[in-house]
């Protein structure tokens, strides 16, 4: 029977096929490993439209998903299930998923320079250094299908475990993908601080789950969140944290990993430095899914987060918190993105600013708008990366042809690209601006257009404010990225010799750029003035339908409306006005405005010294010094020698004052006695005959008289 | 019973040791092979009883039992359960990895596997007891001979400090956890040290509480709980690879097994009691281990301490006393001995071609040794809880377990997983991916056939775990139904 069970259970499958039989079999043979990789891809990508296609013609999904299950961890009275589910989110999730993973895949053939000859420079866990192939072709590829199943199995899960399971699969190919380069220290360091920092929040969420478990006896997403009765016990039950529902902390819990896969703050700081891997391992991970994974969570557990809401009522603890950390993290990454002078780490910012903005919006209970900007966000995040990753690769060129060895991934060193890379100056600049939220045309406008709408109709004003004026600093620095690397003239010669890229990296461009302009008109509101209602708002009616409730609509209001288009295009125009006559050589001109400022914006906010200094540090103090040489050593180890010596003491005592002198002694004494007394018999012994027999006579002369007299 | 599986599988390594000690000491070949054949026959037969347990039935299977000493009460009486029948088949697998990566080792191998044989006798002897005396009987029996393979195998450096504090810690617990037991013999008036008649006997809540701690922590100390674990550490650098293997994989669980088996099965009021106290010194264990573990520069000493802090979790899951918790122990027994035997045998595979343990003068093995680092690195996700692997299939059973139980506890005890990923990453970083240094460079050959076989063989049941629970979840529990008929189902 082929249904669209089976088909969602097969989804995921193919790239883990890819996978194993490119690690165990291909790996020495490029062609093969890349066309199983992406083969498997293609049908994956296939079989997720299909299941898309038959999910969007389904009425009332929501109600009567595609869901089918089989056992596998018998625990406690029940079994952990592992089975899938489509309903709208999942089914959405899987759409962008999908496509995003397939562009990513053709453009790695050409990113990792397939088809030229292997530079005998080149290392393994080196990048090529002059357009060679890159000599760990194979294994890129199956790390990447490996990811894709990860990615796909969350995609498609129905409940929590599988979810962890999907999870942490891409935690660990992330680590691996990270370090690809493992020659470079920096690669290294920054693979072990991205597992590490998003372990932290792992485990939280582990316990999560534990409890979730414990108190429903499931993990099941349909069970607990589409139950009204499961809930309701959820808000009332007490947790152990007074003043917060089971409910409620069980949704904190989940949060916490969301901090740590989205990098919101304080968790952020691995993110960026994860662009040390690959740009398509970038754009995969840190744009376009498992970062995204995190927010996903947090859309899925919507009625556990917000559990105890009621639309347009206050918000609950737990929602507070989570619209605060989302709302802060938006601002806090876009001000560290106006300093940074690296293509890829500008835009490592500004997606940890993005994904701020959704989890803000599911703290204020937007939940569509989340779901929404999810998914323009993955479009156009990937498309900014993977074209970001072309002016690189255009760059490298440039740097080989003119031995002109300048960092290719610094904008200062670049400019007028736009003329030797046309595809990639287009494809980058609708992804600009549709991060930017250029009205009307891109898909950004729409989603972030909504989140902003949604807070300032339910009164959230300080989360208004504060994503407005992110919006604002988003727009002005992808401006500055924009007129640094595209516009004016070149600023070195590796500039100037820059080449357009391969068919195999433009076209999954272009295909992107579709999506980017596009998939925001799903999304246009219905009361939206003029345009509203041309076409129907398909986005609201279909994701909405996850809830068990259906949302609604948020009412139409220019005042959001005005602060969005105008933050958009001011920031837009600022950064066109700021950097559009930089020069080689000259001081950012933001530096000179902002001075210390700017410093600390370009140096994070120091928070990875802080980190260092308030937890790394300590942490290595107390396991180094307190537990290993104090209490281990010191303490424990100490009262054992002292036992030891004390029972050395008490041996030598024992020996010494009781042993030797009476037990010894009295034991000599005897001995000594008896071999005195031996030595004063001595003199009997005589060994003559003769007096032995006299001797003898003589007793028994005397036993005779003695038994004669004694028996009468 | 028909055909007797586990008193063959217990005095199969025991006969075979004294054989090989009658073979001449320079038949090195031969003597080897007899080591492999028996170690082999041990590991068929448990996993043979193993794969066969399920069609057995009632709550103890292949049982056995004769008389022995009937004056006395004690007789030989075997029979496992659904968290004993893993361990066998873990103390199976153990010494068939054992025998395979000790097969080089030339300072008289006769001697060496004799010893090592009436180890694992000892080790089996108490997995399947039924009967208090045969239990401590063989208990000694497994201690003794560590003490000599430590002591004539070991590090030169530390062999006669870490052999005389091992051995003193076990017998120390081991006497404190007689006292109980014969307080226990004495107190039922039943005149037998039969453990299931004894799980009957009775006992009053003031006697399980005031005894409950003797022969718990007697035993537990040779599961290395906080703060009788510093003997563990320093054995198992101390000790050579098959014997660290043995030592940190089956002889920690012994005691955890045999302070569930005789603490927490005949006193399980005393177990409600204490628990409190249990949960506190395991999650020390728990997380001080894995710090301790970060900042070692020993290769081996890092593991050592990883599996303090693991052998934690057991006790964390058995201070639940619920189901989720003792079942997430037994597995986490089963996996933590794999696990570490994995660890073990891949330290001694660095250290035999390096001739140094210190992390920072290691470097670049993931390529002379592929497949050592694979295994490495297998078992590193293991130990960190990864799903898809056995450590998260009984790792989130006890924090499940704990959460019911103590959340503040479950809480601090997450610390340690991700400390546990800081120690695994910084060795995977340096010692496999880091730089190696010239003086390797060229010099460091590849492993043998018969380590390649171990380690796949390692991580395979890893894996198998950890994608298809139901291997094993399902016999722990059936064991985990005895446990909670006698502490009362909570």
């Amino acid at each position: 029977m082929i249904g669209p069970e089976l088909l969602a259970f097969l989804v995921p499958l193919p790239p883990l096929l890819a996978f194993f039989v490119i690690v165990l079999l291909t790996n020495r043979k490029n062609r093969l490993s890349h066309r199983l990789a992406v083969g498997a891809m293609v049908i994956s990508w296939a079989m997720a439209m299909t299941i898309f296609g038959l999910a969007v013609s389904r009425g009332d999904l929501g109600h009567h998903p595609i869901a089918a299950s089989v056992a596998w961890l018998p625990m406690g009275e029940g079994v952990l299930n592992l089975g899938i589910l489509i309903d709208p989110l999942n089914a959405i999730t899987l759409f962008f998923v999908a496509w995003t993973c397939l562009a990513i895949f053709l453009y790695s053939v050409g990113y990792h320079n397939f088809g030229k000859p292997r530079d005998p420079q080149d290392r393994a866990g080196l990048p090529p250094k002059a357009g060679g192939i890159e000599p760990m072709y194979a294994r890129f590829f199956a790390f990447i299908s490996l990811f894709a199943f990860g990615m796909l199995t969350l995609s498609v899960s129905d409940n929590l475990l599988l979810l962890f399971i999907g999870w942490e699969i891409m935690g660990l190919c992330s680590y691996l993908l990270i370090g690809f380069w493992y020659g470079k220290d920096s690669a290294k360091r920054a693979m072990v601080k991205a597992f590490i920092t998003t372990r932290v929040g792992d485990v939280f969420m582990l316990l999560g789950i534990a409890y979730l478990y414990a108190a429903t006896g499931t993990v099941n997403y349909r069970e607990i969140l589409f139950d009204e009765h499961v809930l309701q016990t959820l808000a009332q039950m007490p947790s152990v944290i007074g003043g917060l529902s089971a409910g409620g902390l069980i949704g904190l819990l989940l949060f916490i990993g969301t901090v740590g896969k989205s990098a919101q703050w304080p968790l952020h700081v691995w993110l960026p430095d994860a662009m040390e891997g690959p740009t398509p391992v970038s754009a995969m991970i840190h744009a376009a899914t498992m970062v995204s994974a995190g927010v996903y969570l947090m859309a899925r557990f919507f009625p556990l987060v917000t559990i105890g809401w009621h639309e347009g009522g206050a918000l609950t603890p737990t929602m507070t918190l989570v619209a605060v950390i989302g709302a802060f993290t938006a601002l806090f990454a876009a001000t560290i993105a106006v300093a940074q002078n690296d293509i890829k780490r500008v835009l490592a910012y500004s997606t940890i600013s993005q994904l701020g903005y959704m989890v803000a919006a599911v703290g204020i209970g937007a939940y569509v708008a989340a779901v929404f900007h999810l998914v323009t966000h993955a479009f156009f995040k990937a498309l900014l990366f993977l074209s970001s990753g072309s002016v690189i690769h255009g760059m490298e060129h440039g740097i080989h042809e003119t031995h002109d060895h300048v960092d290719p991934g610094d904008m200062t060193n670049m400019g007028g690209l736009r003329r030797k890379m046309p595809i990639t100056f287009w494809t980058f600049l609708i992804g600009g601006l549709a991060l930017s939220g250029f009205p009307l045309l891109t898909a950004g406008f729409w989603s972030k257009d909504e989140i902003l709408a949604d807070a300032f109709a339910h009164g959230r004003m300080v989360i208004f404010v504060v994503l407005a004026l992110a919006a604002l600093l988003t727009a002005f620095y992808t401006m500055r990225q924009i007129t640094l690397t595209f516009l004016g003239k070149p600023r070195t010669q590796a500039a100037e010799h820059a080449h357009e890229s391969v068919w195999t990296m433009t076209l999954p461009l272009v295909v992107l750029s579709v999506f980017a302009v596009a998939a925001g008109w799903a999304g246009i509101p219905d009361h939206f003035p003029v345009i509203g209602g041309l076409i129907p708002n398909w986005v609201h009616g279909f994701v909405g339908g996850t809830l068990l409730e259906h949302p609604e609509a948020v009412a139409f209001s220019a005042v959001p409306l005005l602060v969005s288009i105008s933050v958009a295009l001011g920031g837009l125009l600022l950064g066109w006005l700021v950097y559009r006559r930089v020069t080689a050589d000259a001081k950012d001109p933001l530096a000179r405005l902002l001075g210390p400022v700017h410093t600390l914006f370009k140096n994070k906010y120091y928070f990875d010294e802080l980190y260092d200094l308030i937890f790394i540090r300590p942490a290595y103090w107390l396991a180094e010094t307190v537990s290993y040489r104090w209490i281990d050593r010191g303490l424990i180890d100490g009262i054992l020698h002292a036992i030891g010596r004390f029972a050395l003491r008490v041996g030598a005592f024992l020996r010494n004052v009781i042993d030797l002198p009476v037990i010894n002694g009295s034991a000599d004494m005897f001995s000594e006695g008896v071999k005195g007394a031996g030595r004063g018999f001595r003199v009997v012994q005589t060994g003559r005959v003769q007096q032995y027999l006299i001797v003898g006579l003589l007793f028994t002369g005397v036993i005779l008289s003695y038994l004669l007299l004694a028996n009468p | 019973m028909d055909f007797p599986v586990l008193s063959i599988i217990t005095f199969t390594p025991i006969v075979a040791g004294m054989v090989i000690l009658c073979l001449p000491a320079h038949r090195k070949r031969e003597i080897r092979i007899l080591a492999l054949v028996a170690a082999t026959i041990a590991l068929l037969l448990s996993a043979w009883a193993y794969f066969t347990f399920g069609q057995a039935q009632g709550d103890y299977r292949f049982e056995e039992q004769y008389a022995w000493i009937p004056a006395l009460g004690i007789s030989y009486h075997v029979g496992v359960n659904g968290i004993s029948m893993p361990l066998v088949l873990l103390t199976g697998i153990v010494i068939f990895t054992g025998v395979l990566i000790s097969w080089n080792i030339d300072d008289r191998p006769r001697e060496f596997f004799a010893f090592l044989f009436v180890l694992a006798t000892g080790v089996f002897g108490v997995f399947v007891a039924l009967d208090l005396f045969h239990l401590f009987f063989f208990y000694e029996i497994a201690v003794f001979p560590m003490f000599l393979l430590i002591a004539i195998w070991g590090w030169k450096v530390t062999r006669e400090y870490a052999a005389m504090k091992l051995t003193l810690y076990l017998f120390i617990g081991s006497v404190i956890a007689l006292v109980g037991a014969l307080a226990m013999y004495f107190m039922s008036g039943l005149n037998t040290f039969d453990l299931l008649a004894l799980e009957q006997a009775g006992f009053s809540t003031a006697f399980q509480r005031f005894w409950f701690p003797f022969v718990f922590f007697g035993f537990a100390v040779l599961g290395g709980i906080f703060p009788f674990h510093n003997w563990s550490p320093d054995g198992h650098v101390a000790a050579p690879t098959a014997v660290s293997m043995f030592h940190a994989g089956v002889l920690m669980k012994l005691g955890a097994f045999a302070a569930l088996r005789v603490g927490i099965m005949l006193l399980p009021e005393g177990a409600q009691f204490w628990s409190p106290l249990i949960i506190i010194l395991a999650t020390i264990n728990v997380v001080y281990g894995a710090s301790i573990a970060m900042v070692q520069s020993d290769f081996k000493y890092v593991i050592g301490f990883s599996s303090v802090s693991h052998m934690g979790l057991v006790m964390l899951g058995f201070a639940t006393l619920n189901k989720d918790g003792l079942t997430g122990a037994g597995l986490q027994m089963f996996s933590h001995g794999v696990m570490t035997a994995l660890f073990f045998a891949v330290v001694g595979m660095v250290y035999d071609r390096a001739h140094t343990r210190e992390i920072p003068k290691l470097g670049g093995f993931a390529k002379v040794m592929p497949l050592v680092a694979v295994g490495f690195i297998v078992g590193g996700l293991v130990s960190m809880g990864m799903p898809g692997f056995s450590g998260f299939v009984a790792e989130f059973p006890i924090f499940m377990g704990l959460w019911q139980k103590q959340p503040v506890a479950a809480l601090i005890a997450v610390v340690g997983i991700v400390i546990t990923a800081a120690y695994v990453m910084r060795i995977v970083r340096q010692v496999f991916f880091g730089k190696m240094p010239e003086a390797f460079e060229g010099k460091v050959g590849g492993v043998t056939t018969f380590d390649k076989i171990a380690l796949v063989l390692l991580s395979g049941i890893m894996i198998s775990i950890g994608v298809m629970p139901s291997l094993m979840a399902p016999m722990v529990e059936t064991g985990t139904e005895i446990i909670l008929r006698l502490v009362g189902g909570v």
